[in-house]
């Protein structure tokens, strides 16, 4: 269901939900936070509306949509409600700001915020310089920015860096999220030894590989180089060094990933890029400061900036590192040489 | 460096996100034609891949009598995933899926077929890297278990190794009293170490089940009242509304009580009657369920506090639908009862002299798992009697399934101007948004077999246990002929509201 209330107040949007909760049953119960999205009225609105719908099933929120419009025009909010199947299972309040009041949105916000309830602001767009000293993020605990979506990404994310502040967090990091789950369970198994060296090669302007990247160099306390791929989308490799061989996670086509470890055959594995929608039930599960993500974030400058493809002389390297490790790593030693073959086979290609 | 001193350096325990994913394994199932794993394994395990949780090279292998070769069974598992599978299909998670399948052609006493899954299980160690880990998922009659384990043990498909595991995951019935539940944990012990074997109970996997340790011990509210002070009773109900009609050759002869109380209502029992585990690490939580077993028994007379019926023909829900005798492979005189109710006592300082109500059953009402507490009435009312005529015991409701969440009922004024209260609920609906997402209890219990992770599986002190509960009402009942009857589609027959109503208590509708 869709009410339109043309030029209105929020003391008469309230009254409206209340109304509905009352006819429609217990609606509104159950809700466990509010989500502001903050965009300029146009054609997108609806597809940033569409993924809050979606995260809803797993985190029932009421969503508020600020877009902001001409701010020639005459000072007017327009509002619109939604509620039942065109809100997923939230209820979305989308209001249309004009004129002065475009800039004055928190003071919107305030009267539409569930009760004791977190609040999450998320900018699907361009995001304000300081997010945490914008209006609406300041009323929020959480500030989801997307650097990915912005006219210079790789900017974007120097600007979070500068203006980071606990509750900070950015869809670029959500997208890696499977990509570091991957590296990590790797490192899991032998052999274990220390990881000399990582390459992160993806588009010049993915900002989730430059934080893949910065995440490495902070957690592994190493210089990591970043590449730029020939082809591909977003991240293409990551490449891990150790003495035994590199472990290398290779997504040429944004879709299915190769994982190459020494001592085991490759393996496929489904990496396909992640819906915006996705990353952001991702977000929503969690609330707290993101400490990784700092973290990730102030190792950004550390990231050492690399020309495309290092990977053959790295890989060349290999054989000759070999005798070292022989009698360190226990199971099978005889198999590594065999195994870093067809791996070097495939980079050449 | 080992696998103990190891530390990896992209581990961090701040760091929430990143999930854990099983290390390079294989699971192979037994009994792969049958319906669970069609309705639930196979789905749950591609859900699990969807999610990225499962290690990159998993490996599937089916073993069952049918002549199939690998392609058949691929079809198989992929007519299922497509049919059941909860997260949206995805061709390139399915393609590096397929690949892991194999399927190995046999019955349980023929070697051969046993030294083919040996090269099969090789095989993918090479192909796939599963590094010689495997998980047996025995989804067969219990009859079949001695054989079986024999046969992992004389393949060498069972041998322990530091540096590998192998585990073995059964399904109840977990024996059908103590002296078989014993034997069968012999078997089973014999081949694979306690810590290797996960018996399901898929209610511990389900999330509501989880959340009441969350309710009771992460909340200051509910805690300072969970006991006889404040609770009269406690009613743990698992009812269903479907017959049993095909199920003949598992239920005759085994009952609801052996099928449901013994693993799934002791079990919420247990859940709900603990007291603080000191961490929830497995050790612990298993310790706290094991103390509040121990102290449970039946309450006496059997006669007057258990009751147990059997479904006659009738309408439900606007079917006709036959009785128990009359449905397909069950014996004209079959003395299995389709429901069963006890009264248990919990002798511990918390829970003395609250009684716990139990009761299951088939064809009756509706579909509802719920545990309700229900607390003692005030103790003084400064009303009016005609005020408070309406006004019942306060309950707190944790449903289970389906519809999960926590009702919470209490008295409220009616509107007016005379001082009248009556009942009203408060609703929390668990699964009033969350469900669509929420993972099924068995890719939660399948992917914790895969990381070695037992918390949510009884271990057989815990079976043993509730067997020894179980056992003098079971031996009460067989004494005792043929089970009272009941109308399909109402809720059991009158003994169980007779034993509720001799102590003045009656059973809630759920």
């Amino acid at each position: 269901m869709i009410i339109d209330l043309p030029s209105t107040t929020t003391s008469q949007v309230n009254k409206k939900l209340v109304e509905l909760r009352e006819q429609g049953g217990a609606v509104a119960l159950g809700r466990v936070l509010t989500l502001v999205i903050v965009t300029d009225d146009g054609a997108r609105t609806e597809e940033a509306i569409d993924a809050a719908n979606d995260a809803s099933r797993e985190h029932p929120c009421r969503v508020i949509v600020l877009a902001r419009g001409a701010r020639k025009a005459a000072a007017r909010l327009d509002a619109q409600v939604r509620v039942g199947g065109d809100a997923g299972a939230s209820e979305v309040v989308v209001l249309r700001l004009y004129g002065p009041l475009a800039d004055e949105g928190a003071s919107c916000v305030v009267p539409l915020l569930l009760p004791d309830a977190p609040v999450v602001a998320w900018w699907p767009f361009e995001s304000p310089e300081k997010p945490s000293q914008d209006p609406i993020g300041a009323l929020a605990q959480r500030r989801i920015t997307d650097a990915a979506a912005e006219r210079n990404p790789i900017k974007a994310l120097d600007q979070r860096r500068e203006s980071y502040v606990d509750g900070d967090t950015d869809l670029a990091w959500t997208r890696l999220t499977s990509w570091r789950a991957l590296l990590a369970a790797a490192l899991d198994l032998p052999p274990y030894e220390k990881v000399t060296a990582a390459t992160v090669s993806g588009e010049a302007d993915s900002p989730s590989t430059d934080l893949l990247a910065a995440w490495l160099s902070a957690r592994l306390k190493i210089p990591v180089t970043r590449t730029k791929a020939s082809s591909g989308q977003g991240i293409v490799s990551a490449v891990l060094e150790r003495r035994s061989g590199a472990v290398a996670l290779i997504r040429p086509d944004g879709k299915v990933g190769t994982l190459d470890q020494p001592g085991q055959p490759d393996r496929r594995v489904a990496l396909q890029r992640r819906p915006v929608r996705d990353c952001l039930a991702e977000e929503l599960r969690r609330l707290d400061p993101d400490e990784t993500y700092e973290e990730t974030l102030r190792a950004l400058p550390k990231v050492v900036r690399g020309r495309a493809a290092p990977k053959k002389p790295a890989k060349a390297a290999k054989p000759k590192a070999e005798p070292a490790p022989a009698a360190e790593a226990s199971p099978e030693p005889a198999a590594k040489p065999k195994k870093a073959k067809p791996a070097k086979a495939k980079a050449k290609k | 460096m080992s696998a103990k001193t190891w530390r990896n350096p992209l581990r961090d325990e701040r760091d929430k996100r990143l999930p854990r994913i099983a290390g390079p394994c294989g699971l192979v199932i037994f009994g792969v034609t049958g319906d669970l794993s069609r309705k639930k394994l196979m789905p749950a395990i591609y859900d699990l891949a969807n999610r990225g949780l499962l290690p990159p090279g998993f490996a599937l292998t089916g073993f069952a009598r049918r002549e199939w070769a690998d392609q058949d069974f691929e079809q198989v598992v992929y007519e299922a995933v497509k049919q059941h599978a909860r997260t949206p299909f995805r061709q390139e998670v399915w393609d590096s899926l397929a690949e892991g399948c194999r399927f190995v052609q046999g019955s349980f006493d023929d070697d051969e077929a046993f030294d083919k899954l040996v090269e099969t299980i090789g095989d993918l160690d090479r192909v796939r890297g599963t590094g010689g880990n495997h998980a047996f998922y025995l989804s067969i009659p219990p009859g079949a278990f001695p054989a079986v384990c024999r046969q992992l043990a004389r393949s060498g498909l069972s041998a322990q190794n530091p540096d590998q595991w192998r585990r073995v995951v059964i399904e109840k019935p977990f024996g059908s009293d103590l002296a078989t539940a014993k034997d069968l944990n012999r078997v089973v012990n014999e081949v694979f170490p306690e810590d290797s074997v996960f018996r399901i109970d898929h209610y511990l996997g389900k999330e509501t089940v989880q959340n009441i340790l969350a309710l009771r011990f992460a909340n200051q509210l509910f805690e300072p009242i969970w006991n006889s002070n404040y609770v009269d009773h406690v009613q743990i109900t698992m009812a269903e509304d479907i017959g049993l009609g095909g199920r003949a050759g598992y239920y005759d002869g085994i009952g609801a009580a052996r099928d449901v109380i013994q693993n799934h209502l002791l079990q919420l029992l247990a859940l709900t009657a603990m007291e603080e585990p000191v961490s929830f690490d497995p050790a612990a939580l298993r310790a706290e369920k094991v103390k509040v077993l121990s102290a449970t028994r039946p309450a006496g007379p059997l006669d007057e506090t258990t009751a147990r019926g059997q479904y006659t023909g009738g309408w439900q829900g606007g079917q006709k639908v036959p009785g128990l005798l009359e449905e397909g492979g069950f014996a004209p005189d079959s003395a299995t009862e389709t429901f069963a109710a006890v009264e248990l006592e919990v002798n511990t300082r918390r829970w003395a002299g609250v009684p716990f109500y139990l009761r299951t059953g088939k064809r009756l009402g509706r579909r509802v798992t719920e545990i309700a507490v229900v607390f003692k009435r005030a103790p003084h009312l400064p009303f009016d009697s005609t005020a408070t005529e309406e006004l019942g015991e306060n309950a707190l409701v944790i449903r289970v399934q389906p519809d999960e969440g926590i009702t919470l009922r209490f008295g409220s004024k009616v509107p007016g101007t005379a001082m009248q209260i009556r009942d009203v609920t408060m609703d929390f609906g668990y699964g009033h948004a969350f469900t669509e997402s929420s993972p099924e209890a068995y890719e939660r219990l399948l992917l914790d077999v895969l990381l070695g992770e037992p918390s949510l599986f009884p271990m057989n002190d815990e079976v043993e246990l509730s067997w020894k509960i179980l056992d003098p009402v079971l031996k009460h009942w067989a004494a005792k002929g043929r089970p009272e009857e009941y109308k399909a589609g109402t809720w059991g027959p009158a003994s169980a509201d007779s034993m509720m109503a001799r102590s003045g208590r009656h059973w809630r509708r759920p």
